[in-house]
């Protein structure tokens, strides 16, 4: 069994912002994929499948958004696909689209993912009833945060790790024109003064609710030959799911995150992570995420990210630059936040990120969590084509 | 290079109009269990897990989740979830089969109508601009396709009730129908559709198994290959479509290799009389083939779960040996927006 090589050929995203009452949903999702064919200098006609995916279906009220969206995505006459894998699913609809490709039943798959966070309330959205999860649960910050206690005990890392991260992601959401939050004012000091939310998470170490897409063309060889801008080949990908409550589950580092970066580095032959990877972005929707996922992605040893984030590895000039974009900090249409993460990557190996690129970045980590902590979905990009 | 991949296991509940006693976990982990006894495989065994289901029948945001438990994903699995009925899931399932990563899948899907009224809920899939805030109903919109396929000359009444009584009295050896055996045509809920025309609401879940090459012959006496499969969506705006006809259909039919040799059953998803006649006509069925031996959508629906059971029914034919080659079909949005075709056949007798 040979795969065909995947390449991403075209990239689009809107500017993100708190509500875009200027556009339908058919409208939003249309902006992204026009620029993502625009960057592959293809039309709606070289387009053989869409593949589209999305958070509830509740946060915009609408069931199955795909079925009215067929026309505004030059879907008709094709295969349209609808992933839902909660939190991550903009990494796993990328995966399935390029699975598409990777079998050879499709050439070129157009691949997207949205959220219109603005048609409703996604904390109550996702604010699950009793009897089902525990009482109290307000939003996701209420669900994370006493995990964020379990590793801030377990690690011993100091108090004031969970505002690096945010500061650091939202100077870095100032290089990137399409990021939601853009605060020219931002300090250290700011970030450590804003009101406690979910004690420890404070306000400005969470992710604002926006409106967005991001669209990407998938193409095979032959289509990443014709390509006018440098592909990013997709290296390895993988997704893992775990259940959602159990005895034995760690909700600091989910075994389904370890074992799904580990099937993604062994499919590109990533020996050491943190030498091998020139870049990450990871699905932080709660700063102190930065530290648990560098251990659970296997940057860091169990008990040591903190460290990373602490003496600046993660910052846009550091040795391991972490979510260049501003990251879901900064910008998060739920249902198309794992997809950015996605495109970023392959930005960057691209060289196409503008501002916020890193030099010579030549393999980069997209990474996408969902649910409570239970869905994750990986892939990792480089400027060459797999050797196989 | 491209591998062979079969269905080699099938199971699904016993459809009924409430299971308020059974949550969704309940109500599918027996189905999970008979299609993994049937190949003797274990959670573990299977290579990738791909569900189908929809939030707004559960009324809660993320309800596959809880579903997932069931699976018992321990160790974590290679799974994905999509947002429609199971046969996408399949979809999804085979084309991961297809690039080599994995060798076994287990699908499936499952649909709790019975907590709310199914007609208001699916108003919520159509256009949210202009066509869901008048709230036209799944059966009102059905009814508009049967009065132009009547108008249009390709039906009467009378032909529709005789559809739903050959449905439903095939539906007698099906252990699993919601409706069998005579059923009264009833008054109309819509004209032209009468209540007979309609497909009963109810609760279901299915589970396939999928393997690929010498492992299916290994799981299963006489596995059920999967020849092609496609799907293909239609424009959603009804005043844009000819409902007399389904191009989405004939197009996936064609992908899928439906035409290329004559298949002897087909398992059409048409939960509405009309339906049939459309995609009969889509997918060029005459009288030589059998058409919904097991009662199809008319004798259980369970949302999210009635394309998956198709594709289920028609390889347990296979299986059976009681075909060679079948086709299988599901559907999704209104009036056959969206259409999937699969071909199964079994080894040569």
């Amino acid at each position: 069994m040979s795969k065909e090589p995947v390449a991403v050929v075209g990239i689009g995203q809107t500017k993100h912002v708190a509500a875009r009452r200027d556009v339908s949903i058919a409208g939003l999702v249309r902006e992204a994929a026009v620029r993502a064919l625009a960057d592959a200098e293809l039309t709606w006609a070289d387009i053989d499948a869409v593949v589209i995916g999305k958070a509830p279906d509740f946060f915009e009220g609408v069931m199955m958004p795909e079925l009215y969206l067929a026309d505004a995505l030059g879907a008709v006459g094709k295969p349209m696909l609808r992933v839902h894998t909660a939190g991550s699913v903009g990494g796993s609809t990328a995966l399935v689209a390029a699975n598409l490709v990777a079998a050879r039943v499709h050439g070129t798959v157009l691949t997207l993912a949205f959220e219109k966070q603005s048609e409703s309330n996604a904390m109550w959205g996702l604010s699950l009833p009793i009897p089902f999860q525990q009482p109290l649960l307000a939003g996701a910050g209420g669900f994370f945060a006493p995990h964020v206690r379990a590793y801030m005990r377990r690690s011993g890392a100091p108090d004031a790790v969970g505002s690096l991260v945010a500061y650091k992601d939202r100077r870095n959401a100032l290089k990137n024109p399409y990021a939601h939050l853009h605060e020219h004012d931002i300090t250290l000091e700011k970030v450590q003064a804003s009101p406690m939310l979910w004690d420890p998470i404070r306000y400005s170490e969470t992710c604002p609710s926006s409106d967005g897409a991001c669209a990407m063309v998938l193409t095979d060889r032959a289509g990443a030959a014709r390509a006018p801008r440098p592909p990013a080949w997709m290296l390895g990908g993988a997704m893992r799911s775990e259940p959602t409550m159990f005895a034995g589950k760690d909700f600091v580092s989910p075994r389904a995150g370890r074992d799904c970066a580990a099937d993604v580095y062994r499919q590109a032959h990533i020996a050491d992570p943190r030498r091998d990877i020139d870049a990450v972005e990871m699905y932080v929707p709660f700063s102190w995420y930065e530290p648990m996922w560098l251990e659970n992605l296997g940057f860091a040893a169990e008990g040591e990210g903190w460290k990373l984030t602490e003496s600046g590895v993660t910052e846009l000039d550091g040795d391991l630059p972490v979510n260049m974009s501003g990251g879901v900090l900064s910008t998060n249409p739920i249902g198309a936040s794992g997809m950015i993460r996605f495109a970023e990557a392959a930005l960057q190996v691209r060289g196409q990120a503008g501002e916020h690129q890193v030099d010579g970045a030549r393999r980069a980590l997209g990474h996408a969590y969902g649910g409570g902590s239970q869905f994750f979905a990986m892939w990792l990009v480089g400027d060459q084509p797999p050797d196989a | 290079m491209t591998r062979d991949i079969a269905v080699v296991a099938f199971a699904q509940t016993d459809h009924r109009r409430t299971s308020e006693d059974l949550s969704e976990v309940e109500m599918l982990m027996p189905v999970l269990h008979e299609v993994l006894d049937r190949t003797g495989l274990k959670t573990a065994d299977i290579g990738f897990t791909c569900s189908g289901s929809s939030d707004y029948l559960a009324g809660r945001a993320f309800s596959f989740t809880l579903a997932l438990d069931g699976v018992g994903a321990w160790p974590p699995i290679s799974e994905s979830h999509v947002e429609t009925d199971g046969a996408w899931a399949l979809y999804e399932a085979w084309t991961k089969l297809l690039t080599g990563e994995a060798d076994t899948a287990l699908v499936y899907s499952y649909g709790k109508s019975s907590p709310g009224s199914v007609r208001d809920v699916l108003t919520r899939q159509l256009d949210p601009y202009y066509l869901a805030p008048l709230w036209p109903d799944s059966v009102a919109l059905a009814a508009l396709q049967a009065q132009a396929l009547i108008d249009a000359g390709h039906t009467d009444e009378p032909a529709l009730a005789a559809f739903a009584a050959r449905s439903r009295e095939a539906a007698r050896d099906n252990p699993h129908a919601q409706l069998r055996g005579p059923v009264p045509h009833g008054d109309h809920l819509v004209r032209p559709l009468r209540t007979g025309d309609c497909p009963p609401i109810g609760d279901g879940a299915a589970a396939v198994i999928l393997a690929a090459g010498e492992r299916a012959r290994t799981l299963c006496p006489r596995p059920a290959w999967i020849r092609g499969v496609d799907h293909r969506i239609e424009a959603h705006g009804l005043g844009v479509r000819d409902l007399t006809d389904s191009p989405s259909t004939r197009l996936a039919a064609e992908r899928a290799g439906a035409f290329e040799r004559p298949v002897d059953t087909a398992e059409l998803h048409a939960p509405f009389t009309a339906q049939e006649v459309v995609l009969r006509r889509a997918l060029r069925l005459d009288d030589t083939v059998c058409v919904n031996p097991s009662g199809g959508a008319l004798a259980a629906n369970p949302i999210m779960a009635a394309g998956l059971i198709r594709i289920g029914e028609a390889a347990a034919r296979i299986h059976r040996g009681e075909s060679d080659r079948a086709l299988a079909h599901a559907t999704s949005g209104p009036c056959l927006q969206q259409n999937l075709v699969a071909v199964l056949e079994g080894d040569p007798r």
